[in-house]
């Protein structure tokens, strides 16, 4: 009889009793929707801070310009002049003051704000943008020009873009497109990161246990290699699938509270933007319909697909560094090559993909094994060739057959080596015995 | 000699190092075989290969007239001398998965598990982790383990330490139970005393050299060398008239044992020509001897000189 289902099967047991996958698969999705309301809170809270700024406008053309908002109270004090102006503000603590000189030449270079920290981007933009607005028209109006004229015939152009057999889509839907792609590749990346730790802490554990001189002398060490390393992916796509699942009900609940027809094929975990934008029903409407015109049928299975082949990619290069180690601390000397690859294919995706999801970066790294997974993840929503993705997924599985087999040949010397702190030279040699 | 186990001059390196260089040994059917040797003299290697965790570089190991095959796992039990078990797992689960790993059917293992907790008595560990066992305890539940799948071969790696002497005796009578049901043992180990005790053949590897080996009476009968321990009884003053007389025909040399008597107690070599009894016949003229046994190597002086000979 095979033992491998067996190895299987205890891996699996392994994973999916333990506390932290449970925790991790109900509690991590509600940890996310509330880390997103966190945020947004907390920049709220961030720019709630009221102020007030004395405006000493010496040129007079600017006395409507600046009025009251809900965080910026303006004092004009142009009647007290620049000096008696700066003292008061100093004294009274007030955020800053801006001075706008007499002559209207002058005015281009010689605005000048006062205060004792740096304005904010936005405030500093704000200003320079009310200045402009009206210096212009004044401009404009000296120049004998209507700016009515100029107002009515001011037009707004929004393309329609359209494929050649006649589906349209939008920049909303541009926008969700590169959303769901970079939230699958993320998604994906933490994945393989955090299941091919849980391979490699597997690994140390039967190493530091000694249990493993009991088993391979049952089982050859590419058994339980791929024993464990098929039941942690299987382990994964529980948690993935659970979360498609709860995506799916969320999706569906939200949708029949906002009486939308909720009869598609809605999935993944769209919930923390779907909460996002719930006091807007109908830019919701507009998005859900968006999520449901994606190829996520596609989306789905590349993610299976993907996680797969890099999962098992990476992770018989986990399995070997924690064959090669004796425990956690001395993991971290091997990290670097595992963790750059997929750092690098989230930079490109989320810069080159959604700049240019058909773009050459994109494309060759889409293509690339090591960063193939994160990368064609990130472009499928945007109707990747059928030839790249054949490429592309057999170019995969090559080299996950490559490092398996290189990971194996590792992990067949490490797992009985005790007490020493390997070096890549001796790795090297290892894969000679 | 009908030997279950035959090792062809196996020899294995690692990189430049040899960890063994051209070893053979035979273990008989039914026979408890000692494998003695220091600390990293390539005992280890030799079991790994005999499990199959490494292959041989040169030579070839048979199990029972065949050469070793993926199959025969089942037939070999092995307790490393590293103990291990999963920690975090139940005991019962892990037995059976463990056994099931060497090839018994699930029901099969069920019913050898019942088997060996009711005759070890530690069926209340059954739904316990291992973490929460004691060291003892736990060697208990790999002892299980090692002998579970009624193994042809057993090997031991050190089987006795971690055990208190109660449970240590326990295991032993296990272990020669399973030889009389016709399990063949070896043991690896250090500990001479319970080499002496149970085993009826040896191998020593000293630098991965196999420098002796065979059955223990045999070795023992050449490694002696016809030394008596004599205690006779005279008074203090004769001593000296007596040692001299005896150092003229043989070697003699200061012994050490408890005796009620005042004794002349000597370590005497009677060399290849002379017989027992005519050292016996010397001595009855000194007076009444209470004490007269040949002196027979112990094992652990046999591992001793071996290894200093060959260092």
């Amino acid at each position: 009889m095979s033992v491998l289902p067996l190895i299987i099967r205890r891996e699996y047991i392994a994973r999916v009793r333990n506390k932290s996958f449970l925790i991790m698969t109900f509690l991590s999705p509600l940890i996310l929707v509330g880390m997103i309301m966190l945020i947004t809170y907390l920049t709220q809270l961030n720019s709630d801070t009221e102020r007030t700024i004395v405006i000493v406008d010496e040129s007079g053309l600017f006395d409507t310009e600046f009025f009251n908002t809900e965080q910026t109270t303006y004092l004009n004090m142009s009647a007290q002049g620049l000096e008696a102006g700066k003292s008061i503000a100093a004294n009274e603590g007030y955020y800053g003051l801006i001075h706008i000189p007499a002559n209207r030449d002058l005015i281009v270079n010689g605005v000048t704000f006062y205060g004792d920290e740096t304005p904010s981007f936005t405030l500093i933009g704000d200003v320079e943008k009310r200045l402009e607005k009206k210096l212009t028209d004044k401009n404009l109006i000296d120049q004998g020009v209507d700016l009515n004229l100029i107002e009515s015939s001011k037009t707004e152009i929004e393309l329609t873009i359209e494929n050649f057999s006649g589906e349209k889509s939008s920049k909303m839907s541009n926008w969700i497109k590169a959303a769901f792609g970079g939230a699958a590749g993320y998604l994906l990346m933490m994945f393989i990161i955090i299941y091919g730790n849980m391979v490699m802490r597997s690994v140390i554990e039967e190493k530091t246990n000694r249990i493993i001189e009991v088993i391979i002398s049952s089982v050859k060490p590419f058994q339980l290699m791929m024993g464990k390393i098929l039941g942690t992916t299987l382990a994964g796509i529980t948690q993935f699938a659970i979360w498609v699942v709860l995506g799916a009900v969320l999706l569906t609940a939200v949708s029949a509270i906002f009486g939308i027809d909720a009869t598609g094929n809605p999935a993944g975990n769209m919930s923390p933007e779907a909460q996002e934008i719930a006091n807007n029903p109908d830019k919701l409407v507009q998005i859900i319909d968006e999520v449901r015109n994606l190829p996520l049928t596609q989306l789905v299975i590349g993610f299976f697909v993907y996680f797969i082949g890099g999962y098992f990619l990476y992770s018989s290069i986990y399995a070997a560094i924690g064959a090669a180690v004796d425990n956690e601390t001395d993991t971290q000397q091997f990290m670097l090559p595992i963790i750059m690859p997929l750092m690098l294919a989230i930079y490109v995706g989320f810069f080159a993909v959604i700049d240019n999801p058909h773009g050459t970066v994109a494309t060759i790294f889409s293509i690339i094994p090591l960063t193939s997974p994160i990368v064609m993840l990130m472009r499928i929503p945007f109707d990747v060739p059928l030839w790249q993705l054949i490429l592309s997924v057999s170019l995969l599985v090559g080299s996950f057959i490559f490092t398996v087999w290189f990971g194996s040949k590792i992990y067949r010397v490490g797992i009985l080596m005790y007490g020493k702190k390997p070096t890549y030279k001796e790795l090297f040699k290892w894969l000679k015995y | 000699m009908n030997a279950l186990l035959v090792a062809d001059s196996v020899s294995k390196k690692f990189g430049n190092f040899t960890a063994l260089n051209g070893v053979s040994i035979a273990v008989p059917k039914g026979s408890i075989f000692g494998l003695l040797g220091p600390n990293g003299a390539g005992k280890t290697t030799l079991i790994r290969i005999i499990n199959q965790i490494t292959m041989p570089d040169t030579g070839s190991v048979l199990l029972d007239g065949q050469p070793l095959e993926q199959h025969h796992i089942s037939d070999i039990g092995y307790m490393p001398e590293e103990r291990g078990l999963y920690k975090s797992m139940k005991v019962g689960e892990q037995v059976l998965y463990l056994a099931q790993l060497k090839g018994l059917s699930k029901e099969n293992a069920n019913k050898r598990a019942k088997y060996w907790f009711e005759k070890l008595d530690i069926g209340a560990w059954w739904n316990k982790k291992i973490q929460e066992l004691s060291k003892g305890q736990a060697q208990k539940i790999q002892f299980v383990v090692t002998v579970m799948h009624n193994p042809k071969l057993l090997i031991f790696d050190e089987p006795f330490s971690g055990f208190d002497p109660i449970n240590a005796n326990l295991i032993k009578d296990e272990i020669l139970q399973l030889r009389d049901e016709g399990a063949t043992i070896i043991f690896s180990t250090h500990r001479m005393e319970s080499v002496e005790e149970m085993c009826d053949h040896i191998a020593l590897i000293h630098k991965s050299n196999k420098v002796l080996d065979g059955e223990i009476t045999t070795i023992k009968r050449e490694y002696k060398n016809n030394t008596f321990e004599v205690g006779v009884e005279m008074e203090e003053a004769a001593f000296a008239k007596a040692r001299t007389h005896l150092s003229q025909k043989f070697n003699i040399s200061p012994a050490h044992f408890k005796s009620l008597s005042t004794d002349l107690k000597l370590k005497i070599e009677i060399g290849d020509k002379a017989q027992p009894n005519d050292l016996f016949a010397e001595l009855r003229q000194f007076g009444q001897i209470n004490h007269f046994v040949e002196v027979i190597p112990s094992v652990n002086d046999i591992f001793i000189q071996t290894v200093n000979k060959n260092v």
